[in-house]
């Protein structure tokens, strides 16, 4: 064992460099962390920042090494002069991590107890009923009620949200000195995350656990970071105080980033007055479950209630809600990908279920799709050329040739070099393939675009590229959009209305500027303050003002909110000009 | 790098390409060019040593072993090819079908193909050999039944998860047809599979021909194939055991051959039991 000499920091990290063979992804990092203080750690995907993490706990994936510098941790290194076993009793006991995927990274075989007891036997020689206590304070410490019952339940039975907790609980059982939360809420939509952000500071303060906090999304992190340090492939460009490094950011790219979490001010796309291209009424959307082949009857999950929504020629529509709300099932049932049981979907004042088989599949042809993971919306065995030039298929009158060459035409469009044609998918980068994406559903010159969560996948200084490409092209080729995403900063930049929507209903709806500076439905509140972003003061960048967002802090009642199964009636009442609330009762 | 350049890459892939090419290059070579006629005995030289004009010896009827493994390799790897033939048409075809369209005609073809995988594929060849007779397209037709069920399922279970993706749904938004898609956007990205099991049936059969010639069902004689060269060794092996060990070595190696290929191509074809090549 090396001595170093006592710092009183609880992580030291100097000149740290990780290598894989020959490559280094991580060059000459130096990092520290205090006792009780969270560092966040901010880089896009493939700055090397998880790779720290890992190096941290001793476990570089296969071919990985720390090929310089050293690692401290309480005033011992560890850096690969520790024996396994020495290492081993320090993970989990000495250094939680937590991972980005809470629903992979719960044993599913598993009862919640059982997992969260495990590492304690491991680690401690406490007495079984000792354990478990341990186990119920800590689910009550993350703000799940009823631990004893929590414990005989497996995971499938939990939402992503209480996953993470739950594993914020097991990983926080043991009072490690450090805590490596890696993207721990990347998997979760924003009032989740939110909340889970809110119980990894609030146990760390009160067990005194140091934290560091590995994102993509400076904006998140940055409300409880005492800390930020930025990196760029492999190099920590930027580290210091929140406040310094928000306010007055040294690097280039420490400043790209706030200014893609900024997002800038909103740019509403408005339409054309006069008749709506796209008119949803009353729709209904079911999906069945049979239990055991239907001799159990079946369960029945009504995603979408009752919606009605219009979107005129030209113009951008916001449909936001957190996941589960419906709003990318009614892209979808407007697309015919779900089914609708009731309701009537309107486009270009012909009925798409009352007319010709020929005239509807014409119809269609003028609306498109953009998808949110464009890691599997383009067929990996398909060069993108042909991917974009499918979207004419459909378009008699051109030769292949003719088709190709529009398809490079429509890349370029995109901001892609003609080149990538030949490429395939796996080739590119996430941003480049939502470009693709949409150089597919735009070469056909459709009147509406269905975007679904269209930029969530993407690092934030590329979604506010993709932000950027969609108003450019709006402009050039006057489509209209229904922009689906769980944030409602991102619905805000470019979307004239917006429709907030809530377990299958509307709760509020109207002019997006409007609607942010007067939020009347508290649920539209709730998931405001769930997607922070940075604003310009006086000072330098601060973070948005916002409220917090556990607990019902609102008992007004005239509200419609959907919290169980008897919801009672619903209607929707107009509160000025063009602003609707869902109100209780009926109208 | 290129695909074939990756798989010769490995040390599998290179020596299990190098066994099956060899064992193909004697197969077709046995087709038109044997030293002697395989089928003309010679009794009055029965049992010869290894010479100069009989290089691996003469068997029971004094014919010559080499040209009878020859124009063998030629008939039991005919017959290996032959076989994958049906099955792999058919069992693409339904497979794709019942993953992608569901319905009662999914439901139903899984019964029966479940009802058919509960027998040992050896089993039903065999019942099948005693109706339809011994002979070369009777052992062909039998082992392509008997292998379709595992084809159609595994084509069928990836048609099932491929449909799930988004560039799927994609084709459907862009009013694309049902047929089309499936032809386009699903099963090219099922080949993989595909490709693996048909490898490596390949050596199934050819080790099934052998059983099902040893048993007495497979290619009559006196027409040589490896299995039944191995069967009539039987009665001599005593005294004679190269009779039998040529014929197990031929068939020893081609089914190496295989599974070493086989093995490589699933390492490079499906990248859920390939470790992972991410650095990041």
């Amino acid at each position: 064992m090396i001595r170093g000499t006592d710092t009183g920091q609880v992580l030291t990290i100097q000149n740290l460099e990780i290598s894989f063979g020959a490559l280094a992804v991580v060059k000459g990092v130096d990092l520290s962390v205090a006792p009780g203080e969270i560092l966040a750690l901010v880089g896009e995907s493939g700055s090397g920042k998880s790779m720290i993490g890992r190096a941290i706990m001793g476990l570089l994936p296969g071919g990985g090494r720390v090929s310089g510098g050293r690692i401290t941790f309480r005033n011992q290194e560890v850096t690969g002069a520790l024996p396994s076993t020495q290492m081993r009793r320090l993970r989990g006991k000495e250094i939680g991590l937590i991972f980005q995927e809470p629903l992979s990274s719960l044993n599913p075989n598993m009862r919640i107890g059982e997992q969260m007891c495990e590492a304690m036997r491991a680690h401690t020689d406490l007495s079984e009923d000792k354990i478990r206590e341990r186990a119920h304070e800590m689910l009550r410490q993350v703000r799940l009620d009823n631990p004893e019952q929590l414990m005989n339940r497996y995971p499938h039975e939990f939402s992503g949200g209480m996953r993470q907790r739950i594993m914020i609980a097991s990983v926080m059982m043991l009072k490690p000195a450090l805590l490596i939360a890696d993207e721990p809420t990347t998997a979760l939509d924003a009032v989740v995350q939110r909340e889970v952000l809110d119980i990894i500071a609030e146990v760390a303060r009160a067990n005194g656990t140091a934290v560091i906090l590995i994102s993509h999304d400076l904006a998140v992190v940055a409300a409880y970071a005492a800390q930020i340090a930025v990196m760029e492939k492999g190099v920590l460009v930027e580290a210091g105080s929140a406040r310094a490094v928000l306010g007055c950011p040294q690097h280039a790219y420490t400043q790209k980033l706030l200014a893609a979490a900024q997002l800038g001010a909103p740019e509403p796309v408005k339409g054309a007055s006069g008749p709506p291209l796209l008119s949803v009424e009353g729709l209904q959307v079911e999906f069945s479950d049979k239990q055991m082949f239907g001799l159990f009857g079946k369960t029945v999950n009504r995603a979408v209630k009752d919606v009605s929504l219009s979107v005129q020629p030209g113009e951008f529509v916001g449909l936001a809600g957190e996941s589960g709300s419906g709003k990318s099932t009614i892209g979808r049932a407007i697309g015919k990908l779900a089914p609708m049981k009731v309701g009537r979907v309107t486009f270009d004042g012909i009925d798409l279920a009352n007319c010709s088989a020929a005239n509807e599949r014409r119809l269609r042809q003028r609306i498109r799709f953009v998808f949110q993971d464009p890691f599997s919306s383009l067929n990996p065995r398909m060069r993108v050329g042909r991917i974009v030039a499918e979207g004419l298929r459909h378009d008699r009158g051109l030769s292949a040739a003719e088709r190709q060459a529009r398809a490079i035409d429509m890349l370029e469009a995109v901001g892609l070099p003609r080149t990538m044609a030949a490429r395939f998918p796996h080739a590119l980068s996430g941003g480049q393939r939502q470009r693709v994406a949409i150089a597919r559903a735009l070469i056909s010159r459709p009147d509406l675009i269905i975007a679904d969560e269209p930029v969530s996948a993407l690092d934030v200084t590329i979604q506010a590229q993709i932000l950027m490409l969609l108003k450019s092209l709006q402009r050039e080729f006057g489509f209209a959009c229904l922009f689906i995403s769980h944030d409602l900063h991102i619905v805000e930049q470019l979307c004239a209305r917006l429709y907030v929507l809530h377990k299958g209903r509307v709760m509020e709806q109207g002019e997006t500027a409007q609607l942010f500076a007067a939020p009347r439905h508290p649920y539209t509140r709730r998931l405001m303050s769930a997607s922070p972003r940075l604003e310009q003061d006086a000072e330098g960048l601060q973070l948005a003002q916002t409220q917090p967002v556990l607990g019902r802090h609102d008992s007004d009642t005239t509200f419609y909110e959907d919290s169980g199964d008897n919801a009672g009636p619903y209607h929707l009442a107009e509160t000025a000009p063009g602003h609707f609330v869902a109100l209780r009762g009926t109208a | 790098m290129t695909f074939t350049k990756r798989l010769l890459g490995k040390a599998n892939g290179m020596a299990g390409a190098f066994l099956l090419g060899i064992v193909f290059f004697i197969a077709v070579l046995g087709s038109v060019y044997t030293p002697h006629d395989p089928l003309k005995s010679d009794l009055l030289n029965r049992f010869a040593e290894a010479s100069a004009t009989h290089p691996l010896g003469t068997d029971m009827f004094g014919r010559d072993i080499l040209s009878r493994l020859m124009r063998g390799a030629w008939v039991s790897v005919s017959i290996g090819l032959g076989t994958l033939v049906l099955p792999v048409v058919l069992g693409t075809v339904l497979g794709a079908a019942a993953g992608y369209f569901r319905g009662w005609f999914d439901r139903i073809l899984i019964m029966i193909l479940d009802a058919l995988m509960a027998f040992p594929g050896l089993l039903i060849a065999l019942g099948l050999m005693a109706v339809i007779g011994a002979n070369k397209y009777g052992v062909i037709l039998a082992l392509s039944v008997a292998y379709l069920p595992a084809i159609t399922r595994v084509v069928r279970g990836s048609v099932l998860s491929v449909s799930q993706s988004e560039f799927v749904e994609a084709s459907a938004t862009m009013g694309n047809s049902r047929l089309y898609t499936l032809i386009v956007h699903v099963l090219p990205n099922c080949l993989a599979p595909l490709i693996v099991l048909t490898t490596m049936m390949f050596g199934w059969v050819l080790l099934a021909e052998s059983a099902l010639s040893f048993l007495g069902l497979g290619v009559p004689p006196p027409e040589p194939s490896w299995g039944n060269i191995l069967a009539e060794a039987k009665a001599h092996l005593m005294r004679y055991p190269m009779l039998g060990l040529l014929p197990g070595l031929c068939i020893s190696v081609a089914l190496l051959g295989v599974n070493l290929l086989g093995d490589a191509l699933r390492d490079e074809l499906d990248p859920k039991s390939a470790p992972s090549k991410e650095v990041i």
